[in-house]
């Protein structure tokens, strides 16, 4: 096991890091350092293979790439998937509206609550 | 140049049990009963298995679960589960294990009673972390994300995805085997509940009960059988993702890249499919497979289906059981579609007999949009 993989699992995994950085009421991704390429949903590996993974705030701004409302007795809310603006595609909901068009540009901000979690509102234009 | 093993393995016999609503039984009671049904059309005993394949959605271990059920003592097993598209992926891994002579007759089954045992779709695939605090419904937020985005892309409409429907409703109408009989109109499915959109319940498969078994041997005694032999031909299987989270482009399935590798494989072009099984878990699923296998250019699925042209009478048969939206779909929907190749071919398809039955697509789909498996069937005339 080299240093860099030893260091890792002696703090704790991406995703620990990322729920802990999430009950700050941050939204951090993680950008190889060496490539600079961004990756989520947080993970061990980039899809090109860099290990070397540091965090950084997410720029917040995002465009909804797919959109549903999923309609319940008990309420209708929105799941849609947003490109970042940094690349990475998550899926979230937008809050405030029943729905967005596609390609409608979004600003994430923490939810707090038991599960903190990056929803999205429509950008103020 | 197809691939060696074209041609080399064959379906033999082919069971189905509890197909719609089977009251009363487990789901390993009708994969059971399947299996009884398909050793009694090939003439052969439960002793003679010596391999099982199998995948369901309610066993953690199925092809052990199989192997206690009905006594076996296989040499060859495998539980691989790719969702839907398992059992394409099985008939390739079978036709490798038999052409290796590893096994001499190999057991390909699945068997569900979700829908006696609970009327909504039984799955054991876990939730992705990532995704569960936006509250998706497995899986059908994942494949109405997948249509919002076809719609804004390529302008498909609602009205291009009710024809879909009507023209699995219409297959269904001449099958008597059909789970959803009766008139269907695009207005009736239009009118439907909305569940997530821009999908209604009649974009939605159906929830039934039912098993299917089916046996293949290698093809140098494939003739000794009853029942006309049904050949393998080919079959690739092809993944890129997991989640709808990570899927690249959700208007375009790694059926892209499976398609083309068993249209080698098998030595075939699009002019040689007289059948084609897609499997129809949504609407929106037939327009990405027909764009994706080649079918037509890459955003013109919806209109491609338009005007009856994947209807009885119309240009392409597609789904001639009626499919998972009108004939059966208990969870895993991937055994029925060779159920409808081997009925096919064998010309024992009744009033949908297709005239010309020689070469049938299969083609599988597991999780959400992300396990793509495209096999090929033939008949003797195709060897």
């Amino acid at each position: 096991m080299d240093d860099q993989t030893s260091t890792m699992i002696a703090a704790q995994g991406p995703q620990a890091t990322y729920e802990a950085f999430l009950a700050e009421g941050r939204f951090m991704i993680q950008r190889a350092r060496r490539t600079g390429e961004y990756v989520f949903y947080p993970k061990v590996m980039s899809p090109s293979g860099e290990t070397e993974l540091e965090w950084v705030e997410a720029s917040g701004g995002g465009t909804v790439y797919a959109i549903t409302v999923n309609r319940r007795r008990e309420g209708s809310y929105n799941v849609a998937l947003v490109d970042l603006d940094e690349g990475p595609r998550m899926m979230t909901t937008i809050t405030g509206v029943e729905t967005l068009p596609i390609g409608a540009r979004v600003r994430a901000r923490v939810e707090p609550g038991e599960t903190p979690r990056v929803v999205f509102e429509p950008e103020e234009r | 140049m197809s691939h060696p093993i074209r041609g080399k393995t064959a379906i033999v016999g082919m069971g189905t049990a509890g197909v719609g609503e089977a009251p009363g039984f487990s789901a390993i009671e009708l994969l059971g009963l399947s299996v009884h049904e398909a050793l009694a059309d090939a003439g052969l005993e439960l002793s003679d298995i010596d391999a099982v394949f199998a995948a369901t959605s309610s066993h953690a271990f199925a092809s052990m679960s199989v192997t206690e059920y009905l006594g076996l003592k296989p040499k060859y097993f495998d539980s691989t589960n790719v969702g839907g598209s398992s059992f394409e992926m099985h008939l390739l891994q079978a036709s490798l294990a038999l052409e290796a002579g590893l096994c001499d007759v190999a057991l390909i089954c699945y068997g569900s009673n979700q829908r006696t045992a609970g009327g909504r779709l039984v799955s054991m695939s876990e939730p992705q972390w990532h995704e569960t605090a936006y509250g998706p419904r497995h899986p059908i937020t994942a494949y109405a994300l997948a249509t919002s985005r076809h719609m804004h892309q390529y302008g498909t409409t609602r009205e291009m995805l009710a024809d879909v429907a009507v023209a699995a409703r219409q297959w269904a109408n001449l099958n008597p085997a059909a789970f959803a009989r009766g008139p269907l109109s695009r207005e009736d499915v239009l009118a439907k509940r909305m569940i997530s959109d821009p999908l209604t319940a009649g974009d939605c498969c159906l929830v039934t009960d039912g098993a299917a078994a089916c046996l293949m041997v290698r093809a140098d005694r494939a003739r000794d059988f009853p029942k006309p032999p049904v050949y393998f031909l080919g079959a690739a299987g092809a993944n890129w993702h997991r989640s709808i989270q990570a899927m690249p482009d959700l208007t375009v399935t790694c059926a892209s890249e499976s398609g083309p590798r068993a249209f080698a494989m098998a030595g075939l072009g699009h002019a040689d499919v007289d059948l084609v099984m897609l499997y129809d878990a949504f609407t929106i699923n037939m327009i990405l497979f027909l764009e994706d296998l080649g079918f037509c250019p890459k955003g013109e699925g919806g209109r491609f289906v338009q005007d009856g042209r994947i209807a009885p009478g119309g240009e392409l048969a597609v789904n001639t059981n009626g499919g998972g939206l009108s004939c059966v779909h208990p969870g895993m929907y991937g055994m029925f579609l060779i159920a409808e190749g081997v009925a096919q071919i064998r010309r024992e398809a009744g009033e949908r007999q297709l005239a010309r039955a020689d070469v049938a697509l299969l083609h599988g789909n597991g999780g959400t949009l992300s396990s793509q498996v495209t096999a090929f069937l033939g008949s003797q005339a195709t060897l």
